[in-house]
């Protein structure tokens, strides 16, 4: 079987205006999401109260919510979690709170009017450590970056590697977008799956530029935009080949592995469409517009030379 | 016919046999056991375990296994119901003597084990437990040694009869001792110094009166600091143990924090409990005018008395004045004073004194040590103390000995054996001098949960495969059987390897094997892509072969190096669910790099290597 009987030729450089302008129309978007309604952050970054309860029959949301208002949680988050059966209880931290104590008192005041509550599940994070956590996350968010960068403008030529930076960019902006206009959960492993992303994204962009490079080298005729689709014409069945099987991976996480990763499987699921376009669409697009040539990728000659200048 | 080094062959035969060996342990899972250590703490020989195992035999509870591992006996059972006729047994047969702790143990036949194979390591997500993380006001334990220094200063300066007008503390590492008269200034300095040489002391004469102001160095401060959090993470093993948990972690994090591990723990509040206990202890003269038999069978103490119960249940009267308390004590540690076992105590100046008056006038009388031990409850629980609250305060009398000499600072609890004298030391240290712990961050699997994970995130790696196997056989016919050949293969080198690393596995983790191995085909695809393209342009088809790998691997290279920094990263900087998923990923890029390469290129030689003719590939 193959995607395409025979070989590709789709002209992509040619149209690339139309690339901008769609990539634009998503960040500018997945910006105002973000700064409109901001992301729903999970209390690994807020600080608080999550508890996970199972009841022994179909759960009333209101029953609980009725209990936890009398045990002073008035203020408690309560959704069914999965299955009706499973409830999942969010408390805001409060300053100077006991914050363990919370976690049991929301316990007791459920069980008092259903004793069958089973505890699945709880996590409690003081404010301070959801700041840490989150600046952590930043922290290791941008070293990240940073260190991928370095070894893409090592490997590649700058203007490919500008190219590459950019659709790195792009990718976990648009899934954070759709984060926030979802409003999806997102935690720590959340933060981990974008980083996933980015990765997954530049490996995409990688592979595309790998051969663009060993084609400028090869062909002697054809402007820069006709080599450059060559190459992505040469990629895109593996391009398209790799994104299903990564896809195949990732929905089973999102339909199978259940709730806990359904954030992390969800990132992921968003990410490797989003940087299936950009490294198709846009990547090369940019290294076009900085005036990519042959020239630019052929080896360079200073190192030959200072061998042979060694007695 | 096209060539390929046989020592390359040779090598992936012989790391995919071990990493088949190593992966091997996985296969069979894990069934209730239990970890049973001496009560006294010296390991485990034959004898003991003949002796074990004997106990069961007798009441005819069938173990599965038994072996030696880390001091220690595992007995391992068919299921859950032996498990728990074995624990009662041996807590019937030998009470006291052993220590036992519910447990799982890997379920391989015994040669494995003989090897040292493991198995991964499952964590708390998959295996159901308590994590706590805990903050050590470090801050506050400075503030009690400021406490302890400046009453002892009091107590010098009046025992030295130099009038003051008060000591008082100063920001947040010194003393000010404000004296009536400069006069004094240099003699309190000097009396100091010879006290501490180590001490920071700034003289200050101002016209009649004058200061004394004593720091501490930071050394001394990062010290106080340090021996508050060692304490603290003493404390919590201790704790810890008592909860009889197998394979917990107490360890510091970071500056001032302490992260406690409790894989397997059913009950989060149990453990919350046991572990934020607070302990301490009273010297209280025993009152032996009165009868304390005759007291607790009338319920009430003469005047000037209270009933304490000692270890053993039975009664005691004590005197209600406390000769010297918890705060006041500086040291605790156990050894022996003429071959008896001890605990050797040391006090502040303040209690020292206490203790140096009462000694003199009660020579030959005997005096008591209280424990005393507050803990949350329950409402339903039973406290045998005094309740307030949630708050349980339980009293317990520890020991009561003749005192036999004057003493004052340093002295000695004799009368006690060698292992009750370490727990002592061990339980006075820890209850007089902890730092206050405060949880700032808690999490909790329950066992259903843990389950339901690892049944959840096997299936979704089975299904991922799965549907992979069928996507890529369809696709790239032969070949696509190849590259599934090489993805299991793939997932054996990883399961091997994070068994050789025992490294953790958990949800996260999971869903990074599963990424891996979605990610792992990226690089035969890379390959067959390739071998088509170069078939397309009229190559014969082993040089195709040899072209495809050979022009495949700089994008290979360069997109799994991407990824790798990215895992890195991620490794170095997360913690707990992100180092999970960080972990797998790593690992699993260097497996899948082996496979694709070196893996699939043998498999493809071995098939196709050989042949003299190819007219067409399957691909």
């Amino acid at each position: 079987m193959e995607f395409f009987k025979k070989r590709t030729s789709f002209r992509f450089m040619p149209l690339r205006k139309r690339w901008y302008a769609i990539s634009a129309v998503l960040i500018l978007a997945s910006l105002a999401m973000l700064g409109t309604r901001g992301l729903n952050l999970g209390i690994d970054f807020t600080g608080g109260v999550v508890l996970e309860l199972s009841f022994p029959q179909d759960a009333d949301l209101d029953q609980v919510r009725g209990a936890l208002a009398a045990a002073g949680h008035a203020d408690a988050t309560v959704q069914s979690f999965g299955t009706a059966r499973d409830v999942l209880v969010r408390l805001l931290p409060s300053e100077g709170e006991d914050t363990a104590a919370v976690g049991q008192g929301v316990l007791e005041a459920v069980q008092s009017y259903e004793p069958g509550v089973q505890l699945r599940r709880t996590e409690v994070v003081g404010a301070q450590i959801g700041k840490e956590l989150a600046e952590q996350g930043a922290l290791a968010a941008l070293f990240a970056f940073l260190m991928i960068l370095a070894y893409v403008s090592m490997r590649f030529q700058w203007k490919l590697a500008l190219g590459s930076i950019f659709a790195a960019l792009h990718d976990p902006i648009l899934v954070l977008g759709v984060f926030a206009a979802f409003q999806i959960p997102f935690d720590l492993a959340t933060l981990a799956a974008i980083l996933a992303v980015v990765g997954y994204s530049l490996n995409d962009t990688i592979v595309v530029f790998d051969r663009l490079r060993e084609r400028f080298l090869m062909m002697r005729k054809g402007t820069s935009a006709e080599i450059i689709d060559l190459a992505i014409n040469d990629t895109l069945s593996r391009t398209l080949m790799t994104s299903v099987t990564t896809l195949i991976a990732v929905f089973s996480l999102l339909f199978i592995a259940g709730d806990v990763l359904r954030g992390f499987s969800l990132a992921l699921a968003i990410g490797v469409f989003v940087g299936t376009y950009s490294s198709i669409f846009v990547a090369s697009s940019i290294a076009l517009d900085l005036k990519l040539a042959a020239r630019d990728l052929m080896p360079v000659q200073r190192e030959k030379d200072a061998v042979d200048d060694m007695p | 016919m096209h060539t390929y080094p046989a020592w390359r062959l040779w090598l992936v035969a012989v790391v995919m046999a071990l990493a088949l060996v190593l992966a091997l342990p996985n296969v069979f899972g894990e069934a209730p056991a239990l970890h049973v250590s001496r009560d006294d703490r010296a390991a485990f020989t034959e004898l003991t375990q003949a002796e074990v195992t004997g106990i069961l035999a007798a009441k005819a509870v069938p173990v599965a296994a038994s072996w030696l591992e880390d001091d220690r006996l595992v007995l391992r059972f068919d299921d859950a119901t032996h498990q728990r006729q074995a624990r009662e047994a041996i807590a019937a047969a030998a009470p006291r003597q052993y220590l036992v702790a519910l447990s799982q143990a890997p379920r391989m036949p015994g040669w494995m084990r003989a090897l040292g194979l493991k198995p991964m390591s499952l964590g708390l997500d998959l295996r159901g437990g308590v994590y706590f993380l805990y903050e050590v006001d470090v801050a506050g334990a400075v503030k009690q040694l400021l406490a302890t220094m400046e009453r002892d200063y009091r107590t010098l300066l009046r025992n030295e009869r130099i009038p003051f007008i008060g000591i008082e503390p100063v920001g947040s590492d010194g003393v000010k001792i404000e004296l009536r008269s400069s006069s004094d200034v240099q003699k309190v300095t000097d009396l100091l110094r010879r006290q501490d040489p180590g001490l920071t002391l700034e003289p200050n004469a101002l016209g009649e009166g004058g200061t004394v102001t004593v720091r501490l160095t930071p050394d001394q401060v990062k010290q106080r600091q340090d021996f508050a959090i060692q304490q603290n993470i003493t404390t919590l093993r201790n704790r810890v143990d008592e909860l009889g948990v197998t394979e917990p972690i107490v360890a510091r994090q970071g500056v001032d924090r302490i992260t406690v591990q409790l894989p397997g723990v059913q009950d989060p509040n149990e453990a919350l409990r046991v572990l934020g206990a607070t302990a301490t202890l009273e010297f209280r003269l025993v009152d032996d005018q009165n009868d304390a038999i005759e007291a607790e069978r009338l319920g009430r103490a003469p005047l000037g008395s209270r009933l304490y119960k000692t270890r053993q249940g039975g009664p005691v009267l004590l005197k209600r004045d406390i000769i010297v308390s918890g705060e006041q004590l500086v040291d605790a540690s156990s050894g022996f004073s003429e071959g008896q076992p001890a605990v050797f105590v040391k006090l502040d100046a303040r209690g020292a004194a206490e203790m140096l008056e009462t000694t003199r006038q009660n020579l030959g009388r005997p005096m008591a040590v209280v424990f005393i031990e507050k803990k949350r409850v329950k409402a339903d629980e039973p406290c045998n103390g005094v309740r307030t609250g949630t708050e349980c305060t339980e009293e317990e009398v520890i020991s009561v000995a003749t005192i036999q000499g004057v003493f004052s600072s340093n002295f000695q609890i004799t009368g006690l054996l060698a292992s009750e004298a370490s727990e002592l030391a061990l339980l006075l240290r820890a209850g007089s001098l902890a730092a206050p712990l405060y949880i700032v961050e808690q999490r909790t699997v329950g066992p259903s949960l843990g389950q339901d994970n690892v049944e959840r995130g096997f299936q979704a790696l089975v299904v991922g495969l799965l549907g992979m196997f069928v996507f890529l056989a369809i696709y790239y016919r032969l070949f696509g059987l190849v590259a599934c050949v090489v993805l299991f293969m793939n997932m054996v080198a990883l399961t091997a390897l994070m068994s050789l690393l025992q490294a953790t596995l958990s949800l996260p983790g999971i869903a990074g094997i599963v990424l891996t191995v979605g990610m792992a085909a990226d690089a035969n695809v890379l390959i067959y892509e390739r071998i088509r393209e170069e078939v397309r342009n009229g190559m014969s088809p082993h040089a195709a072969i040899s072209a495809g790998f050979d022009k495949a691997f700089s994008a290979i290279a360069d997109s799994n190096i991407t990824t790798l920094i990215a895992g890195v990263v991620l490794f170095t900087f997360g913690t707990g669910p992100v180092r999970g998923f960080a972990v797998t990923l790593c690992l699993g890029i260097l497996t899948s790099l082996f496979s694709a390469i070196l893996g699939s290129r043998a498999l493809i030689h071995m098939i196709w290597g050989r042949q003299r003719k190819l007219d067409a590939l399957p691909i």
